[in-house]
C-alpha cells in the first residue's frame, strides 16, 4: 500500500477503503453467483 | 477534493496525504462495472420487439450505435480526458450513460423508438467511450510497479458489468412487465441506479502526488508521475503504435470468432456424437466462456507484470493459434478438449484487452497513455466487425454448400489461426520507441525523474 511519504501519520482510511470495495464487490459477487448457476447447466443440462 | 498541501492541478485532483492507492481500483470499477452493462443489451431486445413492434435488426440498433460511439469517443476524446483528468472524464461518463437511459425511458414511455436510439446509442455510447479510458492512466500512475494488474482490475469490470446487468435487467422486466411502460420504468431505474453507483468513482478518484512510499518495502521512492513520454499525436507516427494496433485487432478478431458462435458451435460440433449438447448446456458453455473472459482480464494482465508485455502477447497469440488448431483438428473427438481450448482462447481474448494499456505505457510512457489507448480502441471496433463477419460468412457458405457439423467451422478456424500468426509477427516487430519521439510534459514534476532501472525495465519489456 502506498502513502505520501512527506507527511506525519496520515489517516489510514481503512473504513473508506473497505466500504469502497464492498460497494463494487457485492454486486460483482452476485453477478458471479448468477453466472455460476448458469454455467452449471453445461454439466447438468 | 483538494487540500492546501495537495493543490488541484491540470489533470484532476491530487490525492491528499494518507490517500490509499487501493481506493483507486474500486473507483475505476464503479465506472467499468456500470458501462459494462452494454454487453447485456440483448436482455431488452425481446421486450422491445414485442412492446414497440420492432424487428431484430431495429432492436439491435441502440447497441450497435453505442459501440460505434464508444470507439469514436475514446479515439477523439482521449486527449480531452488527459487534459481534464479522470474526475472530469468520470463525471462526463456518468452524465452521458445515465441520461442515455433517462432519454430512452422517455422514448419507451412515448413509443418514440428514435429517442431510445439517440439516448442509449448516441448519448450513452459517449459515456461508454469516455468511461472506458477514464481511469486507465490514473491507475498506472498509482501502480507503476504493477500496471498490468491495475488496469486488469478495471477492464475486468467491463466484463463483469454484463454479469450483473443481465440477471438484474431480466428480473426488472419480469417485475415491471415487457410492455412499453415496463421497459420505460426499467430504463428509468437503470439510469438512476447507475448514476448513484458511478458517483463513487467520481468522488474517490485522485491523481497521485509525486513522492510515494512503498509500505511493503518501507522504501521511499519517486515514481514517474508523468516523466518522459510520447504525445498521442507523435505516437500515431511511430511504427510501434501500428504494430500494437494489429496485435489486439487480430487477438480480438480471433476471440470474437468463437464468442459470437459459441452456442451453435458447440451444438454443431457434437450434434452427431453419442453425447449431443442440449440448449441449456450450450447456454452454460457461453456463461463459462464469459467467466474465462473475465478471469483472463485480471489473471493474464497481472501475469504480464511478472513476465513482460511482449512475452504475454507471445502466449496469447502463439498458444492461441495452437488452441485453434487443436479445435479444428480434434475438437469433435473430445468434448473436454473442445471446452478447454475454448476457455483458454477466451481467457486470452480478455487478457489481450486488459494488458494493452500497460504495453502502451511501457512503450509510450504515462504522459498521454489514456489518449493513445483511446486511439488504439479503433482496433477493437475493427475486430468487432471482422470477427463475426468471417465466422458467419464462412458458416453460411458452408451450410449452403451442404456441409454440417464441425465442417461449418473448419475454414473459419483456420482463418483465425492465420490471423493470430499475423498478430504474433506484429508483436515480434515491436521495438522500443526512438528517444526523438520523447517529450517532457510541461506539468511534469521536476523532482520526479524516471529512475534509470525503471526505464531500462520498460525497454526490456518492449524487447
Amino acid at each position: 500500500m502506498t502513502t505520501p511519504a512527506d507527511t506525519t501519520a496520515p489517516p489510514p482510511r481503512r473504513a473508506l477503503t473497505a466500504f469502497a470495495w464492498f460497494w463494487v464487490g457485492a454486486p460483482l459477487c452476485w453477478g458471479l453467483y448468477e453466472l455460476g448457476v448458469k454455467a452449471a447447466q453445461l454439466f447438468t443440462g | 477534493m483538494t487540500t492546501p498541501s495537495t493543490p488541484a492541478r491540470r489533470g484532476g485532483p491530487v490525492a491528499p496525504p494518507g490517500w490509499s492507492r487501493w481506493l483507486v481500483p474500486p473507483a475505476a470499477l464503479s465506472i467499468h462495472l456500470s458501462i459494462g452493462q452494454a454487453y447485456a443489451w440483448s436482455v431488452f431486445k425481446p421486450a422491445l420487439e414485442s412492446g414497440l413492434d420492432l424487428t431484430g435488426t431495429q432492436s439491435a440498433l441502440p447497441f450497435q450505435l453505442a459501440i460505434v460511439m464508444l470507439g469514436l469517443s475514446a479515439a477523439f476524446g482521449g486527449t480531452l480526458v488527459e487534459r481534464n483528468g479522470p474526475r472530469w472524464a468520470m463525471t462526463v461518463s456518468l452524465l452521458c450513460f445515465s441520461s442515455g437511459f433517462l432519454i430512452s425511458a422517455l422514448g419507451a414511455a412515448t413509443s418514440q423508438y428514435w429517442l431510445i436510439v439517440l439516448g442509449y446509442g448516441f448519448v450513452g455510447g459517449i459515456g461508454l467511450g469516455i468511461g472506458y479510458i477514464s481511469p486507465v492512466s490514473t491507475l498506472m500512475k498509482w501502480f507503476p510497479d504493477r500496471p498490468g494488474m491495475a488496469t486488469g482490475i478495471a477492464i475486468m469490470g467491463f466484463g463483469g458489468g454484463a454479469l450483473i446487468a443481465s440477471p438484474w435487467s431480466a428480473a426488472m422486466l419480469d417485475s415491471f412487465g415487457s410492455d412499453s411502460r415496463g421497459i420505460a420504468l426499467a430504463f428509468l431505474v437503470h439510469g438512476l441506479a447507475y448514476a448513484v453507483f458511478m458517483s463513487l468513482g467520481v468522488l474517490l478518484i485522485r491523481t497521485p502526488a509525486a513522492r510515494v512510499k512503498d509500505e511493503d518495502s518501507g522504501e521511499s521512492a519517486r515514481v514517474p508521475i508523468t516523466g518522459h513520454g510520447v504525445s498521442a499525436r507523435s505516437a500515431l507516427r511511430t511504427p510501434q503504435f501500428w504494430c500494437l494496433w494489429v496485435v489486439p485487432c487480430m487477438n480480438v478478431t480471433a476471440g470474437i470468432g468463437i464468442l459470437e458462435k459459441a452456442a451453435p458451435m458447440i451444438s454443431d460440433f457434437f450434434a452427431e456424437t453419442d453425447t449431443p449438447v442440449s440448449v441449456a448446456a450450450a447456454a452454460g458453455f457461453v456463461a463459462l466462456l464469459s467467466a474465462a473472459n473475465m478471469a483472463g482480464r485480471i489473471g493474464w494482465s497481472s501475469t504480464s507484470d511478472l513476465i513482460g508485455r511482449k512475452n504475454i502477447y507471445r502466449v496469447y497469440l502463439g498458444v492461441g493459434a495452437v488452441m485453434y488448431l487443436l479445435i479444428s483438428q480434434f475438437g469433435d473427438a473430445s468434448k473436454p478438449l473442445f471446452i478447454l481450448c475454448a476457455l483458454v482462447l477466451l481467457s486470452f481474448y480478455g487478457g489481450g484487452f486488459a494488458t494493452i494499456p500497460a504495453y502502451l505505457k511501457d512503450l509510450f510512457g504515462t504522459y498521454q497513455v489514456g489518449a493513445i489507448h483511446g486511439r488504439l480502441l479503433t482496433a477493437w471496433s475493427t475486430a468487432g466487425v471482422l470477427g463475426p463477419l468471417i465466422v458467419n460468412q464462412i458458416a453460411d457458405r458452408q451450410a449452403a454448400a451442404g456441409h454440417s457439423g464441425p465442417e461449418l467451422y473448419g475454414l473459419s478456424l483456420t482463418v483465425m489461426t492465420g490471423l493470430l500468426v499475423v498478430g504474433f509477427i506484429a508483436n515480434e516487430l515491436v521495438r522500443p520507441v526512438h528517444p526523438r519521439h520523447h517529450v517532457t510534459p510541461p506539468d511534469a514534476a521536476p523532482a520526479a525523474p524516471v529512475p534509470a532501472q525503471k526505464e531500462a525495465a520498460a525497454h526490456d519489456d518492449a524487447r
